[in-house]
């Protein structure tokens, strides 16, 4: 209804200036849009240039270079650091650094693995139950928020309690299992936390997705004679599968770069669950810079490498909806038909 | 008939199965809080005994937890407050304003999120280490902007996508500058979006480690996350779990009933953003 009202005006504003004036007048609307545009959206360039662009290739610099070896000797602190190529990359490639690096990278992709496709199937299940649930929906939806509330650092602790030898969980299962020292229990251990902590959040994404499937599709379907299975396989995950998708990414994106759990659940420079972030942070803070920076790279490039392949192979469309809606704004003007639009594709 | 009842009582079954397996570990946490320290090890469900002990711990001056608490109050506080005030911008001229690249744009600040922490941490501790920011507050909340501003964009221009911006045209017809009419007609009906916003940045800044444990070396502007991390037995050696996990109970608890209170607005920002 404003519509119209701003239409109406704009018309008569239209029909009583000159036509060239008008244009004139539409133009500079246009690029005073631009102009605020620029204005608002620069603090928040600025910042993450300062914050992200920045040390990103800075960091790829500081990567290709070392401090000055004989100085240390004598004590003094060292001020310049000299230009060495690509000499932290191939230590971190060859000779006793290569043993630790390839052991990080397989314990971060083995992590990113193994969790991702927990998570998913536990958050895909919890949300089917969530869904069918007759009572007690909103009592499930508020716990699932719990562990997701909890800080990954004090889950890290809290696990690590569980994890101890004479702790919760030796006492459940009945074993002896020594789950914080090295080895693949530790594995384990830092595997069922995250698990825990993250697979409530996919099931909550899951069940949003399942909520926006009209009722009347599986009603079809049951007429059609589809079991539950097939229902399951060909409405319900094609559906969820935007939304799924991108919530898996971003799942992956963040436990490529674990860090909090596994130094706190286990410990630091523990070959078991070493991570890419966790060895970068272990260089830095032995202040081998230009290490940890190669090793932070490293870690930069593998992580790009593995969105830009999820996205290219299972078309994961991140700023899919945004870019919908931008066209279809600029196609129909009328807000309320535009939320209806919205409300069906999505 | 029976085959609904039975479907009944397996829906019963799995609820039950989904909010043991969300709430045990952080029962267990809360239930050996409240152990008597000699009791720490003992696994019976509910405490023999029940002591605050661990509570009072928590707080002894060794530990400087309150301090910590404090810290991680302002650092929180003050990234949620930048992110917002710089975000909300943002959010506003993608929502709302036509210009090119716009969706390059989006997709370059969503891409940031992908970046890992570690690959900003060596530039920014060094150039921190040469201005003299290495212990304050603003070497820990200039960073959490750059983590905590595209996530908020992001669900801030889910939410003022949804604004209907025709009233805001309306009253500049009437005369409003552009200005009036984004106060008074596009605050308020956006505030309850920046308001689950504000919620989201808060709880991901207040949890934030890794930035915090490397920025700061003095016991006085730890937060409190990693504070608790390096609590100290009697012995030195072992791990104080009580205390831990009462310093984890302090931690967290608020928290959780801030989310318990707002769940149907958080559930609503994590499923716009889909992000954290």
């Amino acid at each position: 209804m404003t519509t119209t009202h701003d239409e109406r005006s704009a018309a008569a504003n239209a029909a009583a200036a000159a036509p060239r004036a008008r244009r004139t007048r539409k133009g500079g609307d246009a690029r005073s849009q631009r102009r605020l545009a620029a204005l608002l959206l620069s603090p928040t360039l600025l910042v993450l240039a300062l914050v992200i662009g920045y040390p990103v290739l800075a960091g790829f610099r500081e990567s290709l270079f070392a401090r000055g070896e004989g100085l240390d000797e004598n004590g003094f602190v060292v001020e310049g650091t000299r230009f060495v190529g690509l000499d932290n990359y191939t230590a971190i490639f060859s000779g006793d650094g290569a043993d630790a690096f390839w052991n990080a990278f397989g314990n971060t992709s083995f992590f990113t693995f193994t969790t991702v496709i927990l998570e998913t199937v536990i958050g895909v299940g919890m949300a089917l139950i969530m869904h069918q649930a007759f009572r007690g929906r909103a009592f499930v939806r508020a716990s699932i928020l719990v562990p997701w509330a909890i800080p990954t650092a004090i889950s890290g602790l809290l696990w690590r309690w569980i994890f101890q030898a004479d702790g919760a969980a030796n006492a459940v299962l009945r074993q002896q299992i020594l789950w914080t020292a090295d080895g693949f229990p530790a594995k384990l251990a830092v595997i069922t936390a995250e698990v825990w902590k993250t697979s409530p959040f996919i099931g909550l994404l899951v069940l949003a997705g399942l909520q926006m499937i009209p009722r009347d599709v599986y009603e079809a379907a049951r007429v059609d004679g589809a079991t539950a299975f097939q229902q399951f396989r060909s409405i319900t995950l094609p559906l969820v599968k935007p939304a799924l998708l991108v919530a898996v990414l971003f799942r992956m994106l963040d436990v490529l770069r674990m860090f909090d759990l596994p130094a706190v659940l286990i410990g630091v420079n523990q070959d078991s669950v070493e991570t890419l972030t966790m060895i970068a942070w272990f260089e830095a803070s032995n202040l081998r810079y230009g290490s940890a920076a190669a090793y932070a790279t490293i870690l930069f490039v593998y992580i790009a490498l593995i969105a830009y392949l999820f996205v290219k192979l299972l078309g994961a469309d991140i700023i899919g909806e945004a870019r919908e809606q931008t066209k279809r704004a600029e196609r129909t003007k009328h807000a309320d038909r535009r939320r209806k639009t919205k409300a069906v594709a999505s | 008939m029976t085959g609904s009842r039975t479907r009944r009582i397996l829906s019963y079954v799995g609820i039950a199965a989904v909010a043991v397996y969300c709430l045990a570990p952080f029962y267990w946490m809360t239930i050996s809080a409240f152990r008597r320290p000699q009791d720490q090890f003992d696994n019976s469900i509910v405490p023999i005994r029940w002591s605050l002990e661990n509570f009072t711990a928590v707080f002894r001056g060794d530990n400087g937890f309150g301090r910590a608490l404090l810290n991680s109050l302002v650092v929180a506080g003050l990234t949620t407050v930048l992110t917002l005030i710089i975000g909300i911008f943002t959010a506003y001229a993608l929502a709302r304003l036509r210009f090119r690249f716009k969706n390059a744009l989006l997709g370059l600040i969503i891409a940031t999120t992908m970046f890992p922490g570690i690959s900003q941490l060596v530039p920014l501790l060094k150039l921190f280490t040469d201005i003299g920011w290495i212990n304050t507050y603003q070497a820990m909340i200039v960073p959490s902007l750059g983590f905590a501003l595209p996530l908020s964009i992001w669900l801030l221009n889910a939410f003022f996508r949804q604004l209907p911006f025709e009233l805001e045209q309306a009253a500049m017809v009437d005369g409003c500058t552009r200005g009036q009419a984004f106060r008074k007609i596009i605050v308020p009906l956006a505030a309850p979006g920046v308001f689950t916003t504000a919620i989201l940045t808060f709880i991901a800044a207040w949890n934030e480690f890794l930035i915090a444990l490397s920025m700061v070396n003095e016991k006085d502007m730890q937060t409190a996350t990693v504070a608790i991390s390096k609590f100290t037995g009697v012995s030195g050696f072992d791990q104080p779990f009580g205390t831990q996990m009462a310093a984890g109970v302090i931690v967290t608890v608020p928290l959780i009933v801030v989310v318990l209170i707002f769940q149907r607005r958080i559930v609503a920002g994590l499923t716009a953003g889909g992000v954290k």
